[in-house]
């Protein structure tokens, strides 16, 4: 193919998208809405993963210290529980810190007036990395000495884990099915504009032009629509999700949602709207064109 | 030269299109193919255009054997055969000239051989003062000149004409037939498929005829009327 050709092929290209203003502008407007779709999904199922993540941060396990021991002690046994590799962060409370948790805790009700701080032991509160190892972590945090007792809501841990795990799973089919349908009916406006030009792709046949010679225009027409929709969508749903965002910020009742901001989405959805505007241009022309080749 | 040699077309539902079908046409000749409709005219245009493949027999079209063609060389077969059609088949969004241009550009012509041949070529058919108008603004004569000027501007070795004056009043369809014949004297090859009796009268040229898939008579049209009275 000579340069003069790929330069009028390129030209043809771009001439179509003009040409057929009405059909490159409703190819254009589903390649957005369905990108929307898609992208407003994703962003939905990624915010909700992290506070899920979030809430689960908070599950902990509280290690009780042997009351025979001194504070230095107690104190000295932190240093072992960091130790553990599962171990996120430590804390240690003091009997008399926890004696004013559990006075606070009970509206200073004058019927536990009479605990004393003695009467309680030190203990540490253990955030961990993983709470699904938190069984394991837990035995082995039984096993230092000096440790009486702990206390770990394994069950409450296991669920959020579950709930992550359904979430990845419910998100992960329904993108995939949001781009098959979304793929499908770009793919059908693409097939409209090209029925549109059957009779132009049949005299392109009859004068003795090679398929890849009437192929190319198509697949550049497809490619720029597809990627002018991709952008589209793409500002769009910056703009949109920046605006939600912050009003869900604005809402008092509302602060137990914190979603990311979209410089954190940024990369991911740059390479997930172009990757699909130009799959969608380029196979949707490709598959379209192919039922009127065959002349 | 177009050569076909025994040939059978037979389609899914079982009938034959055509029932052992042999003729030879030469380089520069000028041949009318007539026939009642259904007796396999259409099935011809599409053998040698390449566009039916023969159930058995052999085909020769300008060089190529299409029997055994492989789907990459069809297009290098119809740049040697210009077709034009009865509804002729113009896109409507192009004026005069880029509808002839845009035929030598989808083959890769340079710009500037396009530049020399369309003027050339419309002037040859005569529409050299219509190049700015759009196909809708023209006269149905108008519109089947420049399909032919389309058919001929990658100068193909042959022309194939698929009733090229069914939608045209006498007059233009002398005009046309008139052009198609000062096009088969500068060499091309002219095979013209047409229901109008009268033209096929009117130039003496090879007439052949097909009925039922198969070739019923060949020859001049003085020779046929002689052959009828003989019998």
């Amino acid at each position: 193919m000579r340069l003069n050709n790929i330069g009028y092929l390129l030209k043809e290209g771009f001439r179509g998208i003009f040409l057929h203003g009405f059909m490159s502008f409703a190819a254009v407007c589903v390649t957005v809405a369905c990108l929307l779709i898609v992208g407003s999904f994703s962003a939905l199922a990624y915010n909700l993963d992290i506070m899920v993540q979030e809430l689960n941060r908070t599950s902990e396990i509280l290690v009780l210290i042997d009351s025979s021991l001194s504070d230095a002690e107690a104190r000295s046994i932190g240093t072992k529980i960091n130790l553990l590799d599962n171990v996120l962060q430590s804390t240690f409370v003091s009997r008399e810190e926890a004696l004013e948790d559990f006075v606070a805790d009970h509206d200073d009700d004058p019927a536990f007036s009479g605990v004393r701080a003695e009467d309680l032991r030190h203990r540490y509160v253990v955030v961990l990395e993983d709470n699904t190892k938190m069984e394991q972590t837990d035995e082995q945090l039984r096993q230092i000495p000096g440790v009486v007792k702990t206390d770990a809501a394994y069950e409450l841990a296991e669920g959020f884990s579950t709930i992550q795990d359904v979430l990845h799973m419910v998100s992960a089919a329904v993108i995939a099915v949001l781009l098959v349908v979304s793929l499908l009916i770009i793919s059908n406006t693409v097939k409209l504009a090209m029925y549109d030009r059957r009779d132009e792709i049949a005299i392109m046949k009859m004068v003795g032009a090679t398929n890849g010679f009437i192929r190319l225009p198509f697949m550049v027409e497809g490619f720029t629509l597809g990627m002018v929709g991709a952008a589209l969508a793409f500002g769009l749903e910056w703009a949109g999700y920046d605006a939600l965002v912050q009003r869900i910020a604005a809402v008092d009742s509302l602060q137990l949602f914190s979603f990311v901001s979209f410089q954190e989405l940024l990369i991911p959805m740059v390479m997930v709207f172009a990757a699909a505007g130009m799959f969608v241009g380029i196979v949707g022309s490709w598959t379209s064109i192919r039922k009127f080749m065959d002349v | 030269m177009i050569q076909f040699n025994n040939v059978v077309k037979s389609y899914e539902q079982g009938n034959n299109a055509l029932n052992g079908v042999s003729m030879q046409i030469e380089d520069g000749e000028f041949c009318f193919l007539v026939g009642p409709s259904g007796s396999g005219k259409s099935t011809i245009i599409k053998l040698i255009t390449g566009e039916l493949k023969p159930s058995s027999g052999t085909i020769h079209v300008n060089g190529y054997s299409l029997e055994r063609i492989r789907k990459r060389e069809i297009p290098y077969l119809r740049r040697t055969v210009g077709v034009v059609f009865q509804d002729f088949r113009l896109i409507d969004k192009m004026t005069v000239y880029e509808n002839v241009a845009f035929a030598m550009r989808v083959v890769g012509a340079r710009e500037k051989e396009i530049r020399d041949r369309v003027p050339y070529v419309l002037e040859l058919v005569g529409l050299e003062n219509k190049l700015s108008r759009h196909p809708h603004e023209m006269s149905g004569g108008e519109q089947q000149r420049l399909a032919i000027a389309r058919a001929l501007v990658n100068n193909p070795s042959t022309i194939i004409a698929d009733e090229p004056t069914g939608n045209l009043d006498p007059e233009r369809s002398y005009e046309i037939m008139a052009l198609l014949q000062e096009i088969n004297n500068l060499g091309t090859t002219v095979l013209v498929v047409t229901h109008a009796q009268d033209l096929v009268e009117l130039f003496q040229k090879r007439v052949i005829a097909i009925d039922e898939g198969q070739i019923v008579s060949d020859g001049t049209e003085d020779e046929e009327e002689n052959t009828d009275e003989a019998e």
